[in-house]
């Protein structure tokens, strides 16, 4: 499926881009969350999966994942298409993120038939919601440690163990799930295996995280002998960590596959321009601050840089020399940038740097304050912005492990 | 006005055919006429680089690649020239081959017609051609000059004293900047018209690079020697974006050749039974380094593609500059730091990235006067 028509492409872009100029809400009289993390009301959570289920049935949503399992069957030119308008019209995330950037792309990968049919359609129209069981109150960044066990009953595993930072666990149905089947393997990795797993079962309890913004969009999973199908095992027993690492390499962005869509809505860095422009400091717009106006084109640089390396990792003479250098740098490059870029943002305001969400007073109603504080998030999960150096410095330049 | 550019929306990049071919081509070239000896052996030299090599490159066409064919030129763009200079930068090789482009773009921008015609063919064919720019004001800014031309009969009589001027010893040109009547103006010098005398060796922090203090004090050359004063404005500008450019390029060479060299170390030097580049101080910083290496690298590629677009070239090139100068900076302060008692020697490779990057920072603007200009340019 290589093989297009550009006229098919074309037509195909000017029908989306017309759809979403017609179809995009406007005006929602509620805060629409700017990730699939901040999902913390089930007011935002039924308006995104509508929203979700309305742009895969319009068909602009894993248009080249394959027909026969839900998806368009186009080329993934297409699906790219609707992706840039969407971004271009800064439409509402797509809620279900974990099934749409990890689990499917890793069920077209490598999964089964069955699991193919059974749960792609669901993950497109978000009638079926995922979350992922990775981290572990005990074992975060040292992922391969994980404790939760799965033994192995009949028919059946039975799960005992906790898992935390599960992104809309309140709500999901199924999750991605890492435990450890076999705790005398050779060695940790060995022993872990990956699991397809229910949430709607017997002895899984959720419990929401209050963040330290004061919301939600975190649970907290308890695993009390809880009882899923053998099936739910992916893969073979023991080939959980080769799996999650599989997993990690799409949320990272260093494997392709996605279904397209934005799940995270970055602040313009245009936005802060306007900012500057509007806020006083020292008596007088901010953007009049020598100072000021330079670390602002500093960090403008940095955005331009990022939206230049995604190009540039097309572009083969320009990577041949550490071939996974950009793919492997972008969680880094992005999530420090937009951290510091929001942290910026709150020095320009003065004493009405004080101020928070719901405070008349507050620019852009508190948004920069609460993105800052959103920002570790992603400078956390996914893999630490520490754990990301050790990456780049043993997978990208070759260094030694610690 | 408001020329802001929405960053990560559309940045514009892409690589020609031709650019992709002379990067392997100047890739292999570089690694094979500078290794780190030569550099070093060079450094001993008067000139200051190797005139076989410089032929090599001549006989390879890349004198001509910025001149049209009209003029004995290749016709092709500055991209084609920038993966050049950038793999000169990976070898630190010493060459006029950067200020002789600069020089010969001035011409192409900035020349009369019998210049053009006279001189291209010339310098194409790999008269090195350099320009005098700086003064004892330290300014940046091109039209900023003390140094002056004054008609006197059908002769130019010119007065001041040019400064930083590269490889004045052995060019055959050397275009000097000069306030003419009121207005800056460009002179093109042959080596005929320099008296030795009038050069003083300079003592440069950039041991691979020559520059001369040159006297014009009662210098005469004939009016024909004049630019044409018109286009003296555009050409300095062009003179501004292309030097800005080039340097932009070495320095995102140098950076990856310091980050490469320092790698080599952190992976065989062992300390308290570790090889070094095992701690996470050094691991964590030396990835820091390399980040804004290839944030540099999208920056640099970026500017090669739109150099020549209005607006949006300047901003491109501004930023490859700022961002490449302050790369290569860090990388090799680092290096410095990492290579231990050693990094303090000579011997060791990281001083002459460092004294490479203060030079190619202190030459067409620093990071600081770089973005200035973007902000005044990106937020009126």
């Amino acid at each position: 499926m290589a093989d297009f028509d550009p006229k098919d492409l074309e037509a195909f872009t000017a029908e989306a881009a017309a759809w979403f100029g017609e179809n995009t809400p406007r005006d929602v009289d509620f805060m629409l969350p700017l990730t699939f993390m901040e999902v913390g009301t089930d007011q935002q959570f039924n308006f995104l999966r509508d929203w979700q289920n309305k742009v895969y049935e319009a068909g602009y949503l894993g248009a080249h994942w394959p027909k026969e399992y839900g998806g368009g069957g186009l080329d993934k030119a297409f699906q790219d298409a609707a992706t840039r308008i969407m971004s271009r019209e800064r439409t509402p995330i797509m809620l279900n993120a974990i099934g749409l950037n990890w689990t499917g792309p890793l069920l077209l990968d490598r999964g089964s038939e069955a699991e193919k049919q059974k749960y792609i359609k669901g993950i497109l129209s978000a009638e079926e919601i995922w979350c992922q069981g990775f981290s572990e109150p005990d074992n975060g960044s040292d992922l391969g440690n994980a404790q939760t066990r799965a033994v192995k009953d009949g028919d059946d595993y039975v799960i005992n163990g906790s898992k935390i930072w599960t992104t809309q666990g309140n709500y999901a149905d199924y999750m991605i799930l890492l435990a450890r089947t076999n705790p005398d393997a050779e060695n940790k990795y060995k022993g872990l295996s990956f699991f397809l797993a229910p949430m709607k079962a017997t002895g899984v309890e959720t419990v929401p995280i209050k963040k330290l913004t004061g919301e939600y969009g975190f649970t907290q999973t308890f695993f009390t002998d809880a009882r899923i199908s053998a099936d739910c095992l992916m893969g073979a027993e023991g080939e959980g960590w080769l799996i999650a690492m599989q997993t990690l390499e799409y949320e990272r962005g260093a494997r392709s596959g996605q279904a397209g869509g934005h799940v995270m809505m970055m602040s313009d860095p245009g936005d802060i321009v306007r900012l500057a422009r509007e806020a006083k400091l020292n008596g007088k717009p901010a953007i009049e601050d020598e100072a000021i106006r330079e670390e602002l084109v500093a960090l403008m640089s940095e955005a331009r840089a990022l939206g230049l390396a995604s190009r540039r990792g097309n572009l083969a003479p320009l990577t041949q020399d550490r071939p996974m250098a950009l793919a492997l740098g972008s969680k880094l490059a992005s999530t420090d940038f937009y951290q510091r870029l929001n942290a910026f943002a709150i020095t320009l305001q003065g004493t009405k740097a004080a101020y928070y969400v719901g405070d008349e007073s507050a620019h852009d109603d508190g948004i920069w304050q609460r993105g800052y504080l959103n920002s570790f998030s992603a400078t956390i999960g996914g893999g630490t912005s520490q754990i990301q150096r050790n990456i780049i410095g043993e997978h990208v330049l070759g260094l030694p492990k610690g | 006005m408001s020329a802001y550019i929405g960053p990560g929306i559309n940045p514009q990049i892409g690589l020609s055919e031709e650019q992709a071919q002379l990067i392997d081509i100047a890739a292999a070239f570089c690694r094979d006429k500078s290794p780190v000896d030569k550099v070093r052996a060079l450094i001993e030299d008067a000139r200051g680089y190797d005139m076989a090599v410089w032929d090599e490159i001549v006989e390879l066409g890349w004198t001509g690649i910025g001149i049209d064919e009209a003029f004995g030129g290749i016709g092709l763009s500055m991209a084609e020239i920038v993966p050049l200079v950038e793999y000169m930068g990976r070898a630190i090789m010493n060459t006029p081959y950067r200020d002789h482009v600069v020089a010969s773009q001035a011409i192409v921008k900035g020349g009369t017609q019998a210049q053009k015609e006279t001189l291209l063919p010339q310098l194409a064919g790999g008269a090195v051609a350099v320009l005098a720019l700086c003064e004892d004001q330290a300014d940046w800014d091109l039209e900023n000059l003390t140094c002056t031309a004054q008609q006197a009969g059908d002769k130019l009589v010119l007065a001041g004293t040019k400064y930083l001027v590269p490889h004045a010893a052995s060019a055959a040109h050397i275009l000097v900047t000069v306030s003419y009547q009121g207005a800056p103006a460009l002179v093109v010098l042959d080596a005929a018209h320099i008296d030795a005398s009038r050069l003083r060796r300079e003592t440069i922090i950039d041991d691979t690079a020559r520059s001369y203090a040159l006297s014009l004090d009662g210098l005469e050359v004939g009016h024909e020697a004049l630019m044409d004063v018109s286009l003296a404005p555009e050409a300095l500008a062009h003179i501004e974006l292309t030097g800005a450019l080039l340097l932009a390029a070495d320095m995102c060479g140098g950076a990856y050749a310091c980050i490469d060299y320092t790698l080599d170390y952190l992976k065989t030097r062992k300390q308290f039974g570790k090889l070094i580049g095992s701690y996470q101080s050094l691991k964590h910083t030396i990835v820091d380094a390399h980040q804004d290496y290839e944030r540099a690298r999208s920056h640099l590629y970026s500017a090669a593609f739109l150099f020549g677009q209005q607006g949006e070239g300047e901003v491109a090139v501004r930023m490859a500059k700022a961002a490449a100068g302050e790369a290569m900076s860090f990388a090799a302060d680092r290096a410095i730091q990492f290579h231990g008692g050693f990094g303090f020697t000579y011997d060791c490779d990281a001083q002459l990235y460092r004294r490479r990057a203060i030079m190619g920072s202190a030459l067409h603007g620093d990071a600081r006067y770089h973005r200035r200009k973007l902000a005044d340019l990106m937020f009126g």
